[in-house]
């Protein structure tokens, strides 16, 4: 009879999952999986810290579409993992997270580095297991990656304690098949009285605009979207995590709405008479205060969970489904064609045309320009991984995505440190591409470690820093509306360059307006990893902005006719 | 705000009743009270969750009870025909002598059983909807209840429709 450890068959069901990559960091109860690493056709990449790894997973999944797979050990490494765990669950990006377990005889006996995982991530996993039998790995592992990547995406999480990784089983004793999930039906076929309902209000809209999500991304409804847009002449506007939705460039596109979204795209929503939501959830950095947001207008709200419909707005006509199905049959459903509101159009134009996003020349080194240098040298190509704060705000704002999942950044979570490690897993889904994480000089220092990661593996990610010394989006909400009280916001300067080197990373800092460009090209066309340390005008502001708790309508730092702001 | 009883059709499997306890918890809901046990199918269990809260929180509640990946079946029957039914067992102070029997007559007129009889306390069990249940309770208080414990309402829609799974 042929014998297998559970830790054999985990690996073996994780090929057959399709894993190519996993991104971990090792340890006592995970030895036995550690083990049968070392000579499996699998690669591991290890990280330096467990949260890299499931940040890094994260990022591979953003970039590829595919289920991220990380791993740790089980108490500490475990604990590690919560936050990218977080991250995941918010922004509903596919992962598995493998944890070690103390062996099941010693569960809930506070033994050495037990930490009950299953318990702790209960309510930041859209599943998870603990797995008590070797038996059950393998439908254990099919189950974990239908449910991760299939209905709206999320992470789950699967425990293993040592002695089920270490037990030996007979192969034909394993359990195999399809996981029965009586109780994890998707709908993925929107209702087709829904969608018909849907198209009447669209025919009849004189303001209509389209408010795309995460969701379009998610499900490879971009091409749907700009077609069902064009078919109607519909403007649309994205979230930061719909950005790539739309090219920038696209004749129809607003940008993002919402809190640091363009004054063009929340005036269009805040005049509209009817908004399509697809993918979206109405968060509140999107809507600002709900009851005033969208107050003239009907709502179409298309998404694949249902219990999105109604959270936060009651729409008109609900529509669950798949956002790629939903619109596929409501182009091939559409009776009319043609633009429905020309003068609509013509109003969101000169919007866009009086009301830009701000730029200013003052020969200072403004973030803004360095983006926009950026996204000029690339072409609007590569993918961008940010931090988060007001680097993610003006690289949300300034950069030229044309294609969906070109963009990664931790967008309901807000999660420091995600973008430099996301950064690093986007590589390894797509080598061929140029990766760049735009970073703070706070965020990149949350996960600074991965330094090491980057130069023992060579991957060649552009490390762009906007350092101003400051928390700086805490301390812009300081100064607007603290008093400019700036508490604990202010960092002493680092030597980002020098860290670099001491990794053995090439590096350049960047003071002044004249070195941007040839700053960028240095390490855009540079063989391997490079950090870029631009020190910004410490005071800058991401603008416009929607102050928490006001309409979107009433911007702060808007831009006015004389191409300044009023703030 | 008003009173909802659901009724949840779980896989019967470790941690699910963490899982759907947890979910009115977070969202701030205070459960009024929660009954679990197997069903007529095996494998699965039957939780019946009594909640006050506003419709719309309800509704968004059930949304996310339905997202559990071990939730096969969620109804609210509070607006549809049902039985409902909760047992108490209550300990009560009843001296030989005139409290006992006094205590007595009241077990009977609710058609209460008593399953125990101390020296100076019975213990009576009482079988109804909730209001049947705190009647009692009240009456029997001047006497001294010395504990009393309940089951937690259980509930099933009238009719002929079988299992939620089968309709």
């Amino acid at each position: 009879m042929r014998m297998k450890t559970g830790a054999a068959i985990l690996i073996e069901s994780l090929k057959e999952e399709g894993v190519e990559i996993i991104f971990g960091y090792p340890g006592g109860a995970v030895l036995p999986i550690y083990d049968e690493l070392y000579d499996a056709e699998l690669t591991h990449i290890l990280v330096r810290h467990e949260q890299a790894a499931v940040h890094a997973a994260d990022g591979y999944a953003r970039a590829s579409g595919r289920v991220g797979v990380c791993l740790s050990t089980s108490g500490p490494g475990a604990c590690n993992l919560i936050s990218g765990i977080a991250t995941a669950n918010m922004d509903s990006v596919p992962i598995v997270a493998l944890t070690g377990q103390v062996p099941t005889g010693m569960l809930g006996n506070d033994a050495f580095q037990e930490s009950d995982i299953t318990g702790i991530t209960l309510p930041i996993t859209k599943h998870n297991y603990l797995v008590k039998d070797a038996r059950d790995i393998k439908m254990t592992v099919k189950a974990a990656f239908y449910i991760a990547g299939t209905g709206r995406n999320g992470p789950v999480l699967i425990d293993l304690p040592k002695d089920v990784l270490t037990a030996k089983v007979a192969a034909e004793e394993v359990l195999s098949g399809e996981p029965e999930l009586r109780g994890y039906k998707p709908t993925l076929k929107g209702h087709s009285k829904q969608i018909k309902k849907a198209l009447e209000l669209i025919y009849n809209a004189k303001k209509p605009v389209i408010y795309a999500g995460g969701g379009v991304i998610t499900s490879g409804a971009s091409e749907e979207l700009i077609q069902l847009a064009e078919f109607f002449c519909l403007p649309v506007t994205t979230t930061l995590m719909g950005l790539g939705a739309i090219p920038a460039d696209h004749p129809l596109n607003l940008g993002m709405l919402g809190m640091h979204g363009t004054e063009y795209a929340n005036y269009a929503i805040s005049e509209s008479d009817l908004l399509i939501a697809i993918g979206a959830r109405f968060d509140d950095r999107v809507t600002g205060k709900l009851s005033h947001f969208a107050t003239h207008a009907k709502v179409i709200h298309i998404d694949i969970d249902p219990a999105e419909i109604g959270k936060n707005v009651n729409p008109d006509v609900p529509i669950v489904g798949d956002a790629k199905s939903v619109l596929a049959d409501m182009i091939c459903m559409a009776e009319k064609k043609g633009c429905i509101s020309e003068p609509w159009l013509e109003q969101v134009k000169l919007w866009r045309k009086n009301h830009p996003l701000r730029v200013v020349n003052d020969g200072k080194v403004h973030p803004q320009n360095i983006i926009r240098k950026l996204s000029e040298l690339l072409d609007g190509g590569g993918i961008i991984v940010s931090e988060v704060g007001q680097n993610q705000m003006w690289a949300a704002q300034h950069y030229g995505f044309k294609k969906p999942r070109q963009w990664i950044s931790s967008g309901g979570l807000g999660t420091m440190g995600y973008g430099f490690p996301a950064a690093i897993g986007a590589w390894f889904a797509k080598p061929d591409e140029t990766v760049v994480v735009i970073a703070g000089d706070g965020s990149f220092q949350m996960n600074i470690q991965e330094l090491a990661t980057v130069a023992q593996y060579k991957v060649p990610v552009k490390i762009v820093i906007l350092n101003n010394m400051y928390l700086g989006m805490v301390r812009q909400w300081q100064e607007l509306f603290y008093d400019r009280r700036y508490s604990y916001t202010e960092l002493p300067p680092v030597d980002f360059v020098g860290i670099a080197k001491a990794y053995g990373i090439q590096g350049m800092r960047v003071d002044s307006v004249d070195q941007i460009d040839e700053a960028l090209r240095t390490a855009l066309d540079y063989d391997g990893p490079y950090l870029l340390d631009f020190r910004i005008d410490r005071g800058e502001n991401v603008y416009p902005m929607v102050p928490a708790g006001a309409a979107i309508s009433e911007m702060i730092g808007k831009h006015n006719h004389n191409g300044g702001s009023d703030i | 705000m008003k009173q909802h009883i659901i009724s949840v059709l779980v896989e019967n499997k470790a941690g699910v009743l963490a899982r759907v306890a947890g979910l009115f918890s977070r969202r701030g809901f205070n459960i009024e009270s929660l009954a679990v046990g197997t069903c007529e199918t095996p494998g699965m269990s039957r939780i019946t969750i009594v909640v006050i809260g506003d419709d719309t929180h309800i509704e968004q509640v059930k949304k996310q009870l339905n997202k559990l990946i071990d939730v096969i079946k969620i109804t609210d029957i509070t607006e549809k025909e049902h039985v409902e039914r909760e047992l108490a067992l209550i300990k009560v102070h009843a001296d030989p002598g005139s409290q006992r029997s006094e205590v007595m007559q009241i077990a009977g007129i609710f058609r209460a059983k008593i399953i125990d009889v101390g020296a100076q306390t019975l213990v009576l069990e009482i079988t109804g909807d909730s209001e049947k249940i705190f009647a009692m309770e009240s009456l029997l208080r001047p006497y001294g209840i010395l504990e009393l414990v309940r089951t937690g309402r259980v509930a099933l829609q009238r009719g002929s429709l079988g299992s939620a799974l089968r309709q």
